[in-house]
């Protein structure tokens, strides 16, 4: 007879000293685990609803502004500083951190328009109706080290002063470049008082203006004859043209992407489009109720934020439909530009109730520093909420937002104006003869045309 | 699909060995898919295609892992027993396996003879490592089964039918004379259950923290220990029983009535989802394997089957032989005890083939009332008229524990932090259904609706045409006139008619006796109305 029998000494299975961990076993059998698939579900679910009450994604405003925010700067070499300028002419810069203005730069007279930050952080470029485009030394000690006297007052470096109002300014990446947008592209260098070059096509206005990450050389550009251009300052003329049936705020390149930018449209929706292929959008964005006002790509390139005339702020995936997140306050009044800050953890935004405020960019994440036990569990929550997200329990509640309530009606309003478009053409179709009638994506359908 | 890849690898290169551990490797790796992938080459979503593809992968890896981590990583063996030469296993005695095997294991045969409390009912934690017994004069205690302890042992002074564990070994519920009542561990009664009555047995779903119980009048109660709430309160309507069993897999409660049936029930339905008839005679026992697939019964009529819940049209075997009381095992070996002896059954095949592994007879004259197996050990334990004893079985515990599932060498704190953990993850009752595997699917599309009015005269007209439209036969003289053929024709069209015209009446009366039905309780007065009959539905 042979035989064994389970038998397991204590010493064995338990710890040696009242100092030691605890010894775990594991045994991955799903025998022993009973319902294995129901309990997974049921933190699905839970998981979706702690998501859901610790979305607390407001952080702070900064006050300071005595009229409407009008353009803001990032500075890549510096995480917690951004400036931002108002309708007044005042430019401030703020610390992040303790959402409080390091110091300011006097000397505009009108409202500021554009401001870019030079790639090492040392150069701010702004620019705006009263026809000056003025550069300024970044008092970069202060930022690093705190702060006592607050508002300190810093001359300019330079004033070069042109013919027309500015209406945005962007600084090239790697260079001592820089654009301007007004009544044409103009290309400014650091230590010249005139245009380097200078673009113009068409009488229009040129509103926005931004470099591409990628390529120092290549610029794109929006302006009020409801075009997309497309420069390049080696050839001596421009790319492509791009017009489409309503106007751009305002245009982003994805950093990680940088042959994809996405444009924000007066007609409420954002286009991305691939700069090789311009006669169709990516992808459309849908979401806002009014005029989309500025755009920023995350670092990642995997979202952007838009800030709308309808008072919200919303965070897109690059390739989605619909908005990830929406941001409202009861005092937030439109929102005229936003930014992603340089780590893809915050957004700010500035509007027209004077203040800039600071957002999460992910409304449940929990701040600070995360141990590995805590880490792991919200890897956990998101790969099971990430199983069942297609359950209707659970899509429910991470779908879910509250939203203000004219914005609500004005959602519902252009749902029904949609569809109702989409049927008549449906029964349009239907009755012309087979083939006479197509319908035009929408991708293609907000394109006039494209000129190279 | 990484899994299939290790799979074409040419045996001629791979050494022997290596092959062995791969197939061994392969079996495994099958446990821990859990069932097959999704077919994804009938997607058309070339994206959702992508991701899905991705997401086998990974089910790949890490089933491997899991499969691997079994294979070298596991810290003990499964228990067993041969034979020898001309030995059979059924023959071996306890005390024969007593001198094999080593100090500890033997600490666990022992008998306990109380002759004036029994006879003893008993429940394990889930991890095993505590008991709770009750006999039936009032005798009360909980062991710890470690070290022998007697934690806590009192006397209620009336009779007990039943003893079973709440969650973790701090509460225990037992069913006496006229209500259930739970207590904790210090023997303080903390709860009467007066809305469950007398109740004769008691069982508790851990995942969901229900409290099941069924009374002298045939009523199943289920009750949430966590909040207090009565979930669902229904009348069996087949009479007295004491045969009631959870099974562990779905979490369905069965009960086995006198009539020979078996019925399966769920908190939130008033009518059972499953009846079915298993014995000719009344059910005396009742007993499900572990993964959920197998029911055995045991009949008055001198026999037990054993049913694939899967396919219930027919019994997967019939063993001759009574049984009062029947338990599986963690490892799928199945002990009925009997009068005073004690058989265990194992199927050594694993093809559902049950025969006899080991034997047991207890003193003369015991009435064994139930045996039950101790999780992650090769004990059962058996409650009988005149006490309770426990005898050695290798080979039917689970060798390897879960910390994390259950862990026989649970501390205090890890116990509360369990408690915390499991009660986040307490199921609500609508999880419990027979095939708990739907949990977490989509609906599949609604099917076609019931074909219109139009489309059903279409079908009958075209049914009509095909029948005109046939050659009749040449007939013999006079039943070849054309009146005859005309007459005949006419009878052709009208049995084709028919059964589209008996549907359609069907349905129409179907209907009217719906709305009748509608407007009868609508004309009950509102003090008769909780009279009217509860339609059932399952």
């Amino acid at each position: 007879m042979k035989v064994k029998v389970i038998s397991r000494s204590t010493e064995d299975f338990t710890r040696e000293r009242s100092g030691d961990l605890q010894r775990v076993f594991r045994n991955y059998d799903p025998n022993i685990r009973t319902q294995e698939k129901a309990v997974e579900y049921v933190r699905a679910l839970n998981a979706a609803k702690l998501e859901k009450i610790f979305a607390r994604p407001f952080i702070g405003a900064m006050d300071g502004h005595v009229d409407a925010v009008s353009c803001m700067a990032k500075n890549p070499n510096h995480l917690k500083g951004i400036f931002s300028g108002s309708m007044d002419g005042d430019i401030r810069l703020w610390d992040i951190a303790s959402r409080k203005t390091v110091c300011q730069f006097p000397g505009h007279r009108g409202a500021v328009r554009g401001l870019a930050a030079s790639t090492d952080g040392r150069i701010l470029v702004s620019c705006g109706t009263d026809c000056i485009v003025r550069l300024w030394n970044v008092p970069v000690s202060s930022l690093t080290e705190s702060y006592d006297s607050s508002d300190k007052s810093i001359e300019p470096l330079g004033e070069y002063v042109w013919k027309n109002a500015f209406w945005a300014v962007d600084h090239q990446w790697d260079g001592d470049r820089f654009a301007t947008a007004g009544a044409g592209v103009h290309i400014w260098n650091h230590n010249k008082s005139a245009p380097e070059r200078s673009f113009e096509w068409g009488t229009d206005t040129v509103i926005s203006v931004r470099f591409n990450p990628g390529e120092p050389n290549v610029l794109a550009t929006t302006a009020t004859d409801r075009s997309i251009t497309l420069y390049d300052l080696r050839m001596s003329s421009e790319v492509t043209k791009l017009i489409m049936r309503t106007r751009n705020n305002s245009i982003s390149w994805n950093p990680m992407e940088p042959i994809n930018f996405t444009a924000a449209n007066e007609d409420c929706n954002c286009y991305s489009y691939d700069a090789r292929k311009m006669d169709e959008a990516k992808c459309v964005h849908k979401d806002h109720v009014s005029a989309v006002m500025d755009i920023d790509y995350s670092p990642t390139g995997r979202e952007f934020v838009t800030g709308s005339y309808d008072r919200t702020v919303r965070i897109f995936q690059y390739n989605g439909g619909h908005s990830r997140e929406i941001y409202h306050t009861k005092r937030m009044q439109r929102v005229f530009c936003v930014k992603f800050s340089c780590d893809a953890s915050y957004v700010i935004s500035g509007s027209d109730d004077t203040n800039l405020r600071l957002w999460k960019a992910k409304a449940s994440e929990q701040l600070g520093v995360l141990l590995p036990r805590e880490q792991k569990r919200h890897e956990y929550h998101e790969a099971v909420k990430n199983r069942y997200k297609h359950l209707p329990e659970v899509k429910r509640i991470v779908r879910h937002r509250h939203l203000p309530k004219p914005i609500f009606k004005a959602a519902a309003l252009r749902r029904t104006m949609t569809e109702a478009q989409r049927r008549k053409e449906e029964r349009r179709k239907k009755h012309s003869a087979p083939g006479s009638t197509t319908t035009e994506p929408l991708r293609k359908r907000r394109i006039l045309k494209v000129v190279e | 699909m990484g899994v299939k890849r290790e799979s074409v690898t040419p045996a001629s290169i791979v050494p022997p060995v290596d092959q062995e551990i791969s197939d061994e490797l392969e079996v495994k790796v099958k446990k821990y898919l859990r069932g097959e992938g999704t077919n994804l080459e009938v997607l058309q979503d070339k994206k959702l295609k992508g991701q899905l593809a991705i997401r086998e992968e990974l089910y790949g890896k890490s089933a491997k892992a899991a499969a691997k981590a079994e294979k070298w990583l596991m810290p003990s063996e499964g228990g067993y027993l041969e034979a020898e030469g001309i030995e059979k296993t059924w023959t071996i005695k306890q005390e024969a396996l007593a001198r094999e095997v080593d100090v500890l294991s033997t600490r666990s045969q022992y008998d306990i003879v109380l002759p004036d409390l029994g006879p003893y009912r008993m429940d394990f934690t889930p991890s095993g490592r505590y008991m709770a017994v009750g006999g039936q004069k009032g005798h009360l205690a909980i062991m710890d089964m470690r070290n022998m302890n007697l934690i806590k042992e009192f006397q209620v002074r009336e009779t007990v039918r039943d003893v079973v564990f709440l969650h973790n070994e701090l509460f225990f519920a037992a069913a006496q004379k006229k209500y259930p009542y739970i207590y904790n561990r210090d023997g303080t009664e903390l709860h009467c259950l007066k809305e469950h009555g007398a109740v004769l047995r008691l069982q508790f779903l851990k995942n969901h923290f229900l409290l099941a119980s069924i009374n002298k009048f045939g009523q199943l109660h289920y009750q949430d220990v966590t909040m207090g709430e009565m979930i669902g309160n229904y009348r069996t309507g087949m009479g007295r029983t004491n045969v009631m069993q959870v099974n562990p897999f779905n979490g369905v409660v069965a009960l086995g009535h006198s009539g020979g049936t078996v019925s399966m029930w769920k908190p939130t339905s008033a009518a059972p989802l499953l009846k079915m008839l298993c014995h000719r005679g009344p059910i005396s026992a009742l007993a499900f394997h572990p993964n959920g697939h197998i029911m055995a019964t045991a009949g008055k009529e001198k026999k037990i089957k054993l049913w694939d819940l899967r396919k219930l049209d027919s019994e997967l075997q019939d063993i001759h032989g009574h049984a009062n009381t029947l338990d599986f095992s963690q490892k799928g070996l199945l002990a009925r005890g009997t009068g005073s002896f004690v058989q265990i059954l194992s199927d050594f095949s694993s093809t559902q083939n049950y025969s006899r592994y080991m034997s047991h007879s207890m003193a003369k004259g015991y009435q064994i009332g139930k045996v039950l197996f101790r999780p992650y050990e090769d004990v059962l334990c058996i409650g009988h008229s005149m006490g309770w004893s426990s005898i050695l079985i290798p080979g039917s515990g689970e060798p390897n524990f879960d910390s994390w599932v259950a862990n026989p060498f649970e501390t205090s704190k890890q116990r509360r932090e369990k408690e915390v953990h499991s009660l986040l993850d307490k199921l609500p009752p609508e999880t419990i259904m027979l095939n708990p595997t739907k949990i977490g699917t989509v609906k599949p599309a609604r099917k076609k609706e019931k074909p219109s009015k139009e489309e059903r005269d279409a079908e009958m007209e075209a049914a009509i045409e095909a029948v005109k439209g046939t050659a009749l036969k040449k007939k013999t003289k006079g039943r070849n006139q054309p009146s005859k053929r005309a007459v005949k024709r006419k009878e052709m069209v009208a049995k084709a008619r028919r059964p589209f015209l008996e549907q359609q009446k069907s349905e129409e009366e179907q209907l009217a006796r719906k709305k009748q039905k509608i407007s009868e309780e609508v004309q009950l007065p509102k003090s008769l109305q909780r009279f009217a009959r509860k339609k059932a539905s399952a």
